[in-house]
């Protein structure tokens, strides 16, 4: 099963944006890790910001591939710039806000920017900005051939968009 | 008002620093863009879309088409590659599309592989002059 990094879609502007969220829980066994206590000090569980790379890749992903109706095969290509400014616990939302700056038949480039939702205070702070550029691999330069089956977009996916009421959109 | 040849090296030398994170230096006219300047294949579309955001202006757009700038979509097509090399056929394409780009050395060996190495610093300030009307 694919590890999902999105909880759920909240807003989609078709071949524009999408907005997601995910809730970080204690719960999560990667946080018992990320940092464990040990010689330097006590156990300080925070969101890893590389997974809230892969939260944004996900979320810009999933706006990507809507654009032709998930039939192409959209890969995370590169990480063009990722600024995140602080650290998120256990008990807050993260909110995921991506827009595609460019498209074509061979690929897109995205930005979006990282909110983080404290539920003690009830407000949302801007935490961070990352601009992505995903490959629609069938239309890659070096002519490579990729399975016909689209495995980026499984059933996970599919149960969020169904979720969001967006479930039209994959079949 | 028309760019000068030196305000088009300067801001494609600012696409390539940002796209392929190179110092200023490092980004000299016959500088290539993969052998040189590290530029992988993703690259190259990052490259085509950040030329546009640079060259375009409220009152003139500034798009790159796909396969305007770089060789798309020719690999498959037999009677223009044939066992990894241009074919006769190929390599007059190519010339005809791709104006921009200095073929001279590129005759005797045609490998499709090969065709990345041929993209400058120069023939990318020489792809935008051309583009931009000069």
């Amino acid at each position: 099963m694919r590890w999902m990094w999105i909880d759920q879609i909240t807003h989609f502007e078709a071949d524009r944006r999408l907005v997601a969220v995910k809730n970080v829980s204690l719960a999560e066994e990667h946080l018992h890790q990320h940092f464990a206590a040990g010689p330097d000090g006590p156990a300080c569980p925070v969101m890893p910001m590389s997974l809230m790379v892969e939260g944004m890749a996900q979320t810009a992903g999933v706006l990507v591939g809507s654009v032709n109706r998930f039939r192409e095969k959209v890969i995370l290509a590169k990480v063009n710039d990722a600024r995140i400014d602080r650290e998120v616990i256990p008990g807050q939302t993260i909110r995921y806000d991506a827009t595609i700056e460019r498209m074509d038949a061979a690929g897109a480039s995205t930005m979006g920017v990282i909110d983080v939702l404290d539920h003690r205070t009830g407000s949302w702070e801007r935490i961070g900005e990352i601009s992505l550029m995903f490959s629609h691999i069938d239309a890659n330069r070096s002519g490579l051939q990729f399975p016909e089956h689209n495995f980026v977009f499984s059933d996970n996916f599919r149960l969020i968009l169904e979720q969001a009421g967006l479930g039209s959109l994959a079949d | 008002m028309a760019l000068t040849n030196d305000e088009i090296f300067q801001k494609v030398q600012g696409v390539l620093v940002d796209a392929l994170g190179v110092d200023d230096g490092d980004v000299t006219p016959d500088a290539v863009l993969t052998t040189d300047l590290g530029a992988e294949s993703i690259d190259f579309l990052d490259i085509t879309f950040r030329l546009d955001k640079a060259f375009a202006t409220p009152e003139k757009p500034f798009k790159i088409g796909q396969g305007e700038l770089f060789p798309e979509n020719l690999m498959a097509n037999p009677d223009l590659v044939k066992d990894g090399k241009f074919t006769d056929a190929g390599m007059a394409l190519l010339k005809e599309k791709m104006p921009h780009v200095n073929f001279a050395s590129f005759d005797a060996d045609r490998r499709v592989e090969a065709v990345s190495e041929l993209f400058t610093v120069k023939s990318l300030c020489d792809f935008v002059a051309r583009k931009l009307g000069h």
